[in-house]
C-alpha cells in the first residue's frame, strides 16, 4: 500500500495510500483543538461524576462528593419558599374574610395568589380573563347570582352550587315550565314577550300584557315583583342586558320550556381555607366585587361603591 | 422449475395464513394489516408465476439502461422510493404544524395529531431516510469493495420487505395501531416483519464486503456497519413484548415504568446516533469526496471520531429523562456521556467540510457542493446543540418545549435532508446514465428553498421554545405562577404558523427535486445558463495606467 503514498498537490499532505473508488485519504493529524478540547470534555466529565451521583453499583450508586440529590433539591428550595411565604399564610388563615380589605398589603397578596389558582382551576369554565361564556358567568361584571361581596363569593366557593350530597351547596331549581306542562307554549310565548319587554327589548304588546299575569303567577316568586330577581335562589335579575343563557325569543323561550340547571364543583373539598379565600379576594378584585354594606341596603349607611 | 413451484408455494401459503389472520382477527386494525399482508403475498405468487423476466420490467418501468457492471437495480428503485415517502412525509409535517397552528384541522379520529404526527416521523425518519440509507449502501459498499452486491436477490428482497414494513406502519399509525413507543410505534408483528427483512439487509451488506477485492474497508462501510447492527440490536430489544392475542394487533412492553422509559430512550436516542448520525455519516464520507474530487481530510481522525462516537453515543440516552424517576446516577451519566459526546460528533464535520481543502471555490459554482457544506454546517450545529441541550441546568429549560422540535429539525432537515437530496442529486445521472442532471439550476432552487425553511423553522422553534420554557417557569414575587397553561399555548400561534411556513419551502424545495429527477430518469436535459461564469470584462482587463504618471514619463 505504502507504495501509493504520494503528496496531495492542493494540501502539501501526504496520502496515506489507500484508494477505494478513486477516494483518497489525507494523512492529516488529528486538529489539536479538536483533540484538546475532546480531553477537556473527558476531564469534565470525571470531575462530575466524582462530585455527582454517578456509578451505580450492586447495593446503590455512588452518592457524589456534593451529597446532592434531585429530591433534596426539590424538598429545600420548596422549603425555603414555604418559610418565605409562612407569615402571609398565617396571616390569611387567620383573617376574617370580611376584615380582608382592610389590610392592604395581605389583600394584594391574596389576589395575587387568587389569579394565580384562578389560571389552573377556573378558566377552564370562566375563561382566561374570567368573562365567562354561555351558561359560565362572567365575573368581571357587578351582575352576581349568589352575591357578591367578599363573604359571599367565598360561601359560593366552598360549598359550589348545585352539588348533590352537599347539605350547605348553593341550592335552587327553576321549574321546567313547558316540558313539565305547567304552561302551554302560548303562555310561554306571553311570559316571553314579558321578560322581553322589561328588560328593554321588545316594546309593549298584548302579548306582553298578557306575559305580565303569567310571570306574577309563575315567576315572581323567585324573580320578584319587579323582575329583578332574588340571590337567596341564584335567581337572576331579567332587568338588565347580562343574560346567562342568552337573551333573545328563542333562548328565553328555551329556558322558561326546560329550565336551567348550572353546576359549580364545591372546591372546599379539593383546595384548603387560605387558598379559597384568596381565590374569592381575586374574583371580588376583578371589577364587581361588592361591599359587605351594600348587600345590607341599608339607608342609614353611606355605602363605598368601589370594589 | 422446481425452485420456482417451492417459491410459488411458499408465497401461496403465506397469502392463506395472512387470510385466516384475518378472518380470526381480534380487532380491525389487525385484520386490515393481515389483508396488506395477504394482498403482498399473492402480488408476490403473481410475480413468481408469471414467469415474467422481472427485472427487465423493473428496468422498463424506471427506464434504466442496460444492466451495469454492480446490482443497481434495487438502487434505482431506492433512490425513487427515497423521493416518493419524502414528500409523503414532508407533506404529513406541514400538516401537523398546520394542525398545530390551526386545530379545526384536527379530523377525528383518522387524522388528529396524535396519528399523523407518528405518520410524519416514521415517513421521514424510516421511510425517507432508511431508503435513502438502504440505497446507497449497497452503491457505496459495491464501488468501495470493487464487488457485485453479495446475495442480489436478497437486496430485492430487502428493498420491498422494507416498502411492506412501511405500509404496514404508516397504515397502522391512522387506524390507531400503535405501541406508543417514540420512533418504535409499530406493533409486535410488524416488528418482526422488519427484524427478518433487518437480518437479510445486514446479510447483504456484510457479505458483500466479505466478498471485496480491496484489501481495506473504507470508513463509509464502517459506519454504515455500525448503522445495520446497531440498529438491529436497538429494534429488537426495545420492541420486547407480549402480544395480547397471536390474532390481535395489541402487545405489552417486556419492561415496565422507569425501565420501561429507559429502555424506550435508550432506543430513541440512539436512534438518531445510529439511524441519523452513523447511517448519514457513512453517505457523507463517500459522496462528498467523490462529488468534491478530493481526498479526505483526515484518516486518523476518522478512525478516532468513529471509535469515540460508536462507544459513547450508546450512554447518552438517559438525558432524555432528566428530572424524571429515573435515578440521578443514570442521569448524571446520560449528561456526561453526552458531552463527551460533542468532539467525536465533530469530527465527522471536520473531516467532510476539511475535504473541501483545495475545492473550496466548488460552493461557489456547484450547488450539490453547498448542499453537502450547508449539511454539514446543520450538523455541527445540532451535534453543538445537542450536548448543550443536555445538560441538567438548560435542560430544565427547553425539556419538553419547542426547543427540542427545533434542535431535531436544525438536524434532520438541516443535516438529514439535505445530504440525501445531495446524494439523490450524484447518483441520479450516474444510475441512469444520463450526460448530466435535467437543470443544475433547479438544484440552486432547491437549496436555497429549502435553507430558507430550516431557517424559518428553527428560528421559530428556538424562540416559541424559550418562551415556552420561560412562560412555564415564571413565578411572581409572591411565588404563584405568572402564566396558565392556556396562556403559554395562545402566545405559540405565531411561531407555530411561521414553521408551518417554513415547512411549506422546505416541501417546495422537494417538489422540484421531483421535477429534476423525474426528467433526468426520462433523459431530458434543461437549456440553461451555467450556474457561475464570474463575470469578465476584456476592456477592464489591463494595468491601472495614472495618466499623471504618463505626462511626467513623457
Amino acid at each position: 500500500m505504502a507504495d501509493n503514498k504520494h503528496v496531495d498537490e492542493a494540501t502539501g499532505t501526504e496520502t496515506v495510500g489507500h484508494e477505494w473508488d478513486g477516494i483518497e485519504e489525507l494523512d492529516t493529524p488529528m486538529p489539536r483543538w479538536w483533540l484538546w478540547t475532546f480531553a477537556a470534555t473527558i476531564v469534565f466529565a470525571i470531575g462530575y461524576v466524582i462530585l455527582y451521583p454517578a456509578l451505580p453499583g450492586i447495593a446503590g450508586a455512588t452518592e457524589g462528593t456534593l451529597g446532592w440529590t434531585s429530591r433534596g433539591q426539590l424538598a429545600s428550595e420548596m422549603a425555603a419558599e414555604q418559610d418565605r411565604r409562612a407569615p402571609v399564610i398565617a396571616a390569611l388563615a387567620r383573617i376574617p374574610i370580611e376584615r380582608l380589605p382592610e389590610d392592604g398589603t395581605l389583600m394584594r397578596a391574596a389576589v395575587e395568589g387568587g389569579r394565580s389558582i384562578f389560571k389552573v382551576a377556573c378558566v377552564q369554565c370562566h375563561g382566561a380573563g374570567a368573562a365567562g361564556g354561555e351558561g359560565y358567568p362572567n365575573l368581571n361584571d357587578d351582575d352576581w347570582l349568589w352575591g357578591g361581596d367578599l363573604k359571599a363569593i367565598e360561601y359560593t366557593l366552598i360549598h359550589g352550587i348545585r352539588q348533590p350530597g352537599h347539605d350547605e351547596t348553593r341550592m335552587s331549581q327553576m321549574p321546567a315550565f313547558g316540558r313539565d306542562g305547567i304552561l302551554d307554549p302560548r303562555a310561554i310565548a306571553d311570559v316571553t314577550s314579558y321578560i322581553r319587554l322589561v328588560s328593554g327589548q321588545e316594546p309593549a304588546s298584548a302579548a306582553a300584557r298578557r306575559g305580565k299575569n303569567v310571570f306574577a303567577t309563575n315567576c315572581a316568586v323567585c324573580h320578584g315583583n319587579d323582575a329583578k330577581g332574588n340571590r337567596t335562589f341564584g335567581a337572576p335579575n331579567l332587568t338588565d342586558p347580562i343574560w346567562l343563557y342568552g337573551g333573545s325569543r328563542q333562548a328565553i323561550a328555551r329556558t322558561v320550556t326546560n329550565s336551567r340547571y348550572g353546576v359549580m364543583p364545591a372546591w372546599g373539598e379539593k383546595l384548603d381555607p387560605v387558598t379559597i379565600k384568596m381565590l374569592a379576594a381575586y374574583v371580588h378584585s376583578l371589577g364587581g366585587g361588592e361591599d359587605f354594606v351594600a348587600v345590607a341596603r341599608d339607608p342609614e349607611i353611606q355605602v363605598d361603591e368601589r370594589p | 422449475m422446481e425452485s420456482l413451484a417451492l417459491r410459488a408455494g411458499g408465497w401461496l401459503l403465506l397469502a392463506f395464513l395472512a387470510v385466516a389472520a384475518v378472518a380470526t382477527a381480534a380487532d380491525s386494525g389487525f385484520a386490515i394489516h393481515m389483508a396488506i399482508f395477504a394482498m403482498a403475498a399473492l402480488a408476490a405468487l403473481w410475480v413468481t408465476i408469471s414467469r415474467a423476466d422481472y427485472g427487465a420490467i423493473g428496468r422498463g418501468i424506471l427506464r434504466a439502461p442496460d444492466p451495469g457492471r454492480y446490482d443497481d437495480d434495487v438502487i434505482r428503485w431506492g433512490v425513487v422510493a427515497t423521493v416518493f415517502w419524502g414528500i409523503a412525509g414532508f407533506a404529513a409535517g406541514l400538516f401537523i404544524a398546520l394542525e398545530l397552528a390551526f386545530p379545526l384541522l384536527n379530523f377525528d379520529p383518522y387524522l388528529n395529531f396524535g396519528r399523523v404526527r407518528p405518520l410524519h416521523t416514521s415517513a421521514v425518519i424510516f421511510a425517507f431516510g432508511g431508503n435513502a440509507l438502504i440505497a446507497t449502501s449497497f452503491y457505496v459498499v459495491q464501488r468501495t469493495c470493487r464487488a457485485r452486491l453479495a446475495f442480489p436477490n436478497l437486496a430485492r428482497f430487502v428493498f420491498w420487505g422494507y416498502q411492506l414494513f412501511i405500509v404496514l406502519a404508516a397504515s397502522g399509525y391512522l387506524l390507531g395501531v400503535t405501541q406508543s413507543r417514540e420512533y418504535a410505534e409499530p406493533e409486535w408483528y410488524v416488528d418482526l416483519w422488519l427484524t427478518i427483512v433487518w437480518v437479510a439487509y445486514a446479510a447483504v451488506f456484510i457479505g458483500t464486503i466479505v466478498k471485496r477485492k480491496e484489501p481495506h474497508i473504507y470508513v463509509a462501510n464502517w459506519f454504515y456497519l455500525a448503522f445495520i447492527l446497531t440498529i438491529a440490536m436497538l429494534h429488537i430489544v426495545n420492541n420486547l413484548a407480549i402480544p395480547v392475542a397471536l390474532t390481535g394487533s395489541h402487545s405489552y412492553s417486556a419492561f415496565a415504568g422507569v425501565q420501561d422509559a429507559l429502555t424506550q430512550w435508550w432506543y430513541g436516542h440512539n436512534a438518531v446516533g445510529f439511524f441519523l448520525t452513523a447511517g448519514f455519516l457513512a453517505m457523507m464520507y463517500y459522496f462528498v469526496p467523490k462529488q468534491a474530487e478530493r481526498p479526505v481530510y483526515s484518516y486518523r481522525l476518522s478512525i478516532l471520531h468513529f471509535w469515540s462516537l460508536i462507544f459513547l453515543y450508546i450512554w447518552a440516552g438517559p438525558h432524555h429523562l432528566h428530572y424524571t424517576a429515573l435515578p440521578d446516577w443514570a442521569q448524571t451519566l446520560g449528561m456526561v456521556f453526552s458531552i463527551m459526546l460533542w468532539m467525536p460528533s465533530w469530527g465527522g464535520m471536520i473531516n467532510g467540510l476539511m475535504t473541501l481543502n483545495g475545492a473550496w471555490d466548488k460552493i461557489r459554482t456547484d450547488p450539490i457542493i453547498r448542499m453537502m457544506v450547508m449539511a454539514l454546517a446543520f450538523y455541527g450545529m445540532a451535534t453543538f446543540e445537542g450536548p448543550m441541550l443536555s445538560i441538567k441546568a438548560v435542560n430544565s429549560l427547553s425539556h419538553y418545549t419547542d426547543w427540542t422540535i427545533g434542535h431535531v429539525h436544525a438536524g434532520a432537515l438541516g443535516w438529514n435532508g439535505m445530504i440525501t437530496f445531495a446524494a439523490i442529486y450524484y447518483l441520479v445521472p450516474r444510475l441512469w446514465a444520463r450526460q448530466r442532471l435535467y437543470s443544475l439550476r433547479m438544484v440552486n432552487w432547491h437549496f436555497w428553498l429549502a435553507t430558507l425553511g430550516i431557517v424559518l423553522y428553527a428560528a421559530a422553534m428556538w424562540v416559541s421554545g424559550i418562551t415556552q420554557g420561560l412562560m412555564w417557569r415564571e413565578y411572581g414575587a409572591d411565588g404563584y405562577l405568572v402564566y396558565s397553561f392556556s396562556e403559554t399555548v395562545a402566545a405559540m400561534l405565531p411561531y407555530y404558523v411561521i414553521r408551518s411556513a417554513g415547512g411549506l419551502l422546505y416541501l417546495a424545495g422537494a417538489i422540484v427535486m421531483v421535477v429534476n429527477v423525474w426528467r433526468t430518469i426520462l433523459g431530458h436535459l434543461r437549456e440553461e445558463r451555467p450556474m457561475t461564469e464570474a463575470a469578465y470584462d476584456p476592456a477592464a482587463d489591463r494595468p491601472i495606467i495614472s495618466t499623471a504618471v504618463l505626462a511626467k514619463e513623457g
